[in-house]
């Protein structure tokens, strides 16, 4: 029996507390993820449609550039998600290290695919954009070697989570080489300042305003928000899949299974 | 030097990977859940001879 007293000095759970408690639950997590999933697919492809309009169709060459400009709405959103996902893979990584959360140990892991894909994509298309602009594919530039060293990171710890049957015990040897290689990400930002490199500075910042045109600006940031779904949306793919992989003998796999049949 | 080659390669190298990082997992999904049918057949079955 509780007295009046004893509920007025429990302290209440607040929503979103619950809610982070209740996304540590796998039927739960699997079954919220599913319906977030369409929605995000379906604004990466609109925003991704309508950057692509605003940057191939209607914007017009870069006066110094040229028509090779139209590869920077490739380029830079995936140059940021590479960085950005990094980010959150280590703090993912810290956080399933720390509080020792499964499901967190899984978004840390699943985000390094994803990730590496990503600074694929900066690469090659920083690489094809570099030929018409600079007359070479590839010079061993400070923001450029940083960047695939970022792409090796990302491999490690895909290979090391690979490499150790036990999967809790891979993903903390997998995220503590991750927080690790944060180390790279300032060195990729601010290689362009601490360096003299063929890379150019950067253009866009969040403090101090733009200095390229907002007929090029806009596509851009249309681009980056569209690759933030896109990672959204695969990284919760993925880790349902996981879920599913690692729960392949707990109830909630089977009665979800029948549910769908 | 026309840069409409490096363009077309730029977007389509883009458009292989991250269509591929987007399939994979959909792939590995529809091999586990068929895995996982399987099982649940083969103990349904084996359940059903013991009784």
């Amino acid at each position: 029996m509780t007295s009046k007293t004893d509920t007025k000095t429990k302290p209440r759970k607040n929503a979103l507390v619950m809610f982070i408690h209740k996304l540590g639950s796998p039927p739960w997590f699997y079954d919220f993820t599913g319906k977030l999933i369409p929605w995000f697919w379906a604004l990466f492809i609109a925003l991704t449609a309508w950057g692509l309009y605003l940057g191939l169709v209607k914007g017009p060459a870069d006066y110094l550039q040229g028509e090779s400009v139209r590869i920077i709405y490739l380029h830079v959103p995936a140059a940021w998600m590479s960085m950005l996902i990094y980010i959150s893979m280590a703090v993912m990584g810290f956080i399933a290290l720390v509080w020792r959360i499964r499901i967190v140990e899984i978004l840390a892991m699943v985000s390094a695919p994803i990730g590496a894909a990503f600074t694929i994509v900066t690469l090659t298309a920083g690489s094809l954009w570099g030929r018409p602009t600079w007359g070479t594919y590839w010079v061993w530039d400070a923001r450029l070697t940083s960047e695939l060293v970022l792409l090796f990171l990302f491999l490690g710890v895909i290979g090391l989570y690979n490499s150790i049957d036990e999967p809790r015990k891979a993903a903390r040897a997998a995220c503590l080489l991750a927080i690790v290689g944060a180390v790279n990400l300032p060195i990729i930002h601010y290689s362009v300042k601490w360096w003299n490199t063929l890379h150019q500075g950067s253009s866009i910042s969040l403090m101090g305003g733009s200095s390229i045109d907002s007929s090029i600006l806009w596509p851009l940031l249309i681009m980056a928000f569209a690759a933030k779904f896109f990672y959204a949306a695969n990284l919760l793919t993925r880790a349902r899949v996981k879920l599913l992989e690692q729960d392949v003998r707990k109830a909630w796999v089977r009665e979800v299974l029948r549910e769908k049949k | 030097m026309s840069h409409m080659p490096f363009i077309l390669a730029a977007y389509s190298i883009g458009t292989v990977v991250l269509l591929w990082c987007a399939v994979a997992p959909l792939i590995r999904k529809k091999s586990i859940t068929r895995d996982i049918r399987r099982l649940i057949q083969i103990e349904e079955r084996s359940s059903d001879t013991n009784s």
